[in-house]
């Protein structure tokens, strides 16, 4: 539906006021739906023209219920996409209709310029449309169920994706230690010997015998060590569509899924600062810019809302906001460096300001390069997370309760930005391809101090079963025991396993 | 729009989730207590897509605000168990279905093979809602068809030649007027009530009563889909018996000795005074441990079934519920009593494990 005029006549002028303030985008197509459209547009993850899956139904349902009962209301949604697309809610006030528009404006420019976007498709909204011809046309063909399980199992496995993959170029790297793999029949330079304290005692304790016999051990060694893939691959989609056993239609079917699952991963991986540089966007033009007299007080009580922190959860558009805010304050007033780091004089450090105005230009910087990790990771301190009041909290088992259980900055921030990491899913790859020479898979889950749920991994051990069709396998740690979980197509079994040969340790990254 | 064919896809698995865990629904009463006026939600847990995840009570997360280590957090407060706190994916929490009492009672018929009840009786007739049917040439100008109405100016201009297209100027007249007119539709309608007695003397257990609560749930979940109107009376006797609201029937507990009679009296007296009109399906469910007072009583209780009780009913349905203290005989004397009788369906219930069996014993003979 084309944008009724008073609202096309708004967005003129929002656009005017974005772009006066060095906002850079793509044009906006926005539209004007009723709740019901929008609700379903949002089950659909924005895209409408998206295959059919009962999941979106799901979703549709959920929402839809919430909305019912006035639980939560989507005032807006932006599609990462050139033209941008985004949808207005028909009935807003004009007020929120205009801080949509400011926020919108603000997304449009993070989609165009942040690094970590550079590689998703602009023009996904046809592409989505293409997915759906093609898994409809698929189902028309094999039938609804066959084709919905596969797209089930798949989905299963989404998040197993290597997220830095747009970045670098892994497969090279591959090529060449394909060919270290092969020379690795060579016998190691250094047998290892029982320790001699008497030089002249050596072939006595390490004789010939001993020395051959440990030789050709290592080797065999070596030779069961080689495995397939050489290095432990993250893109565990892409892997199983090069080397399961799938059909045609199924590779395709894997292809797409993971085609989106690459192409949403930005955005959760930039929550914090997506959602952050909208919000300092929309209340930077609204109060500067756009708002009349009559209007503060509803902007100022939605706003508000859109702030709202509860002690359990994160807001990210407040967080993103505030730290945007606190860096822009910093390079205002030259608080960074070497000189200011260094000043132990706090009364000093307290009125820095050498006037330096470089706020705006750094926020700039910093929605060009960063991704949620490295944001976080880089502008956080110490005098932020006190402003902030950030803790953290885990939950007390003997109370059973949730309880706050740290506040000092250090570990406040590790916790937060290990929540972050790998956008919060444990990081899973495919070590061998041949485990026990029997055609097995065997993933491994680099452990960071939290184990695996281990009734969803069985779950998930299931739909790569199906895929596989051979016993598949994990590696992970539970309760402390380096644990190896099983499914072989009948039965779970999950066993201790010795600590050593961890086989994601030879691939530091 | 589109998003109805997943919707009706996701209706599609959610019901067959529900179906193929319906005796778990059953025997553990996990959906009691959940019931709406017209819809009972349903926790479905494995709905979800699985995947590898952490645990959230393992990792705990990062908030904001005030409060000292130890603090404890309003549980409603903390970000869903397992959602990351980046991706709040609304879907990972759990799922509770609505789905609608008829739906819930067709999944019971399907997965007990219960017959659909014929409804007995006249018929008493009820007014439907008023439909808009026609178009008429009266009415109130507030049901004004303002299309037709233009049509039929139009029609009637062209015909006597005033009509000008290069002036296309239509007035209608007085006849002209067309008006949406409705009709009201009489359709039949049957009711039922259903009486539940029960024992609540001493020897009736709380998992005894959890037991009658849950079959209770499930025969008034089957009959209410199968009648238009549904009313439920309670009556709890020992040694005497009262008629009570619902959580009275299930929350009481009394001391005293049992005399069943007293309950059949009761019962007999409501059907008389409420029901006796012969247009009401009519369904006395009693649930006892078979224990009686006396032999005396037990024979006056004979009476007054074949008196009071069965000629009006549908169906008296008879459960027996075992309890470590009760002798179990009741159930022994009315087989005895009524050999022949059709109307009269005796149940064992020594566990929840049989309740299923149970409500196929009561509700199978589609009465």
């Amino acid at each position: 539906m084309t944008l009724p005029r008073y609202l096309a006549e708004l967005q003129q002028e929002i656009e005017e006021h974005a772009r006066s303030l060095d906002l850079d985008f793509f044009d906006v197509v926005f539209e004007s739906l009723s709740y019901e459209a929008v609700n379903m547009i949002a089950a659909y993850g924005g895209f409408p023209t998206r295959y059919p899956h009962w999941r979106f139904g799901m979703e549709y349902e959920h929402l839809k219920k919430s909305h019912t009962y006035g639980l939560s209301k989507i005032y807006e949604m932006v599609i990462n996409n050139d033209p941008c697309y985004a949808y207005l809610l028909e009935g807003n006030s004009l007020v929120d209709q205009k801080t949509v528009m400011a926020h919108v404006y603000a997304h449009d420019d993070f989609f165009k310029n942040n690094v970590w976007f550079r590689d998703t498709n602009r023009k996904m909204m046809n592409k989505m449309a293409n997915h759906g011809t093609r898994i409809r046309r698929y189902m028309s063909k094999q039938g609804v169920d066959p084709v919905e399980s596969f797209i089930d199992n798949c989905l299963s496995l989404e998040n197993l994706i290597d997220i830095h993959a747009p970045m670098i170029q892994r497969r090279v790297r591959e090529k060449r230690s394909q060919d270290q793999c092969r020379n690795t029949t060579k016998p190691p330079a250094e047998i290892p010997k029982l320790p001699v304290k008497r030089k002249y005692l050596d072939p006595y304790i390490n004789p010939a015998e001993y020395i051959e016999a440990q030789q050709k051990k290592l080797v065999a060694e070596r030779k069961q060590a080689r495995r397939f893939p050489p290095h432990p691959e993250r893109d565990v989609l892409l892997f199983l569509m090069e080397h399961a056993p799938l059909s045609r239609w199924q590779r395709d079917v894997m292809g797409i899924i993971r085609e989106e699952a690459y192409y949403f991963a930005p955005q959760g991986q930039t929550k914090i600062m997506n959602e952050g540089w909208a919000t300092y966007w929309h209340a930077t033009i609204m109060t500067q810019r756009v708002l009349n007299d009559a209007e503060v007080i509803d902007f100022a009580d939605h706003h508000s809302g859109i702030m709202g922190t509860r002690p359990g959860a994160l807001n990210p558009y407040k967080i993103g906001l505030e730290l945007y805010r606190y860096i822009e304050n910093k390079w205002n007033r030259g608080r960074f460096g070497k000189e200011y780091e260094e000043c132990t004089d706090l009364d000093k450090k307290h009125t820095w300001d050498k006037h330096l105005g470089m706020g705006r230009e750094k926020i700039f910087e910093v929605r060009k390069l960063h991704n949620d990790v490295t944001f976080i990771d880089e502008y956080l301190d110490e005098e932020f997370c006190y402003e902030q009041k950030l803790f953290g909290y885990g939950f007390n088992e003997r109370t059973g309760n949730w309880e706050i259980d740290e506040r000092e900055f250090f570990k406040v921030k590790q916790k937060l930005l290990f929540s972050l990491t790998n956008f919060g899913q444990p990081l899973v790859a495919v070590v061998d391809s041949n485990h026990l020479n029997r055609g097995e898979l065997l993933l491994t889950h680099r452990h960071d101090g939290t184990d695996l749920q281990l009734a969803w991994a069985q779950a998930t051990l299931e739909s790569l079963f199906r895929i596989w069709t051979r016993p598949v396998n994990v590696r992970t740690v539970l309760d402390d025991k380096h644990t190896l979980i099983r499914y072989d197509g009948k039965e779970h079994t999950s066993e201790t396993v010795s600590a050593t040969d961890d086989p994601y340790e030879d691939d530091s990254d | 729009m589109k998003i109805d064919a997943d919707h009706a896809r996701f209706r599609h698995i959610v019901r067959g989730k529900i179906k193929e865990n319906l005796k778990r629904f059953i025997t553990k009463g996990e959906i009691l207590g959940k019931k709406g006026k017209d819809v009972v939600s349903i926790p479905l847990p494995q709905i979800q897509i699985p995947r590898f995840r952490y645990g959230h009570k393992q990792t705990g997360g990062v908030g904001q605000g005030d409060g000292e280590v130890g603090t404890v957090l309003a549980p409603d407060s903390v970000e869903g168990e397992g959602a990351g706190q980046a991706g709040s994916d609304p879907a990972e929490h759990v799922l509770e279905v609505e789905i609608t009492i008829e739906e819930l009672a067709e999944i019971l018929g399907e997965e007990l093979e219960l017959p659909r009840i014929e409804p007995r009786g006249k018929h008493r007739l009820e007014a439907e809602k008023s439909r808009y049917t026609g178009v008429h040439r009266v009415g109130p100008e507030s049901l004004r068809h303002f299309k037709r109405t233009y049509k039929a100016a139009l029609k009637r201009q062209i015909a006597a030649g005033a009509y000008n297209p290069d002036r296309p100027v239509v007035i209608p007249i007085r006849e002209d007027r067309r008006y949406r007119s409705w009709r009201v539709a009489w359709i039949p309608e049957s009711n039922a009530v259903i009486i539940y007695i029960m024992d609540v003397s001493g020897s009736m257990g709380e998992e005894q009563k959890e037991i009658v609560r849950i079959e209770s749930f499930w025969i008034d979940t089957w009959l209410q889909s199968q009648y238009d109107g549904l009313e439920v009376r309670y009556i709890t006797h020992d040694a005497s018996a009262r008629e009570v609201d619902r959580h009275t029937f299930f929350h009481t507990r009394e001391s005293g000795g049992t005399m069943i009679s007293s309950a059949y009296k009761l019962c007999a007296e409501i059907i008389k005074a409420d029901y006796s009109t012969g247009e009401w399906n009519i369904y006395p469910f009693h649930f006892s441990d078979g224990d009686n007072w006396s032999t005396d009583d037990t024979k006056a209780c004979m009476d007054l079934l074949k008196a009071g009780v069965l000629p009006h009913s549908n169906q008296f349905g008879y459960g027996q519920v075992e309890s470590p203290y009760g002798s179990g005989q009741f159930i022994k004397d009315l087989g005895e009593a009524f050999p022949e009788e059709e109307k009269i369906v005796l149940s064992e219930i020594p566990d929840r494990e049989a309740i299923i069996k149970s409500i196929r014993e009561f509700l199978g003979k589609g009465r």
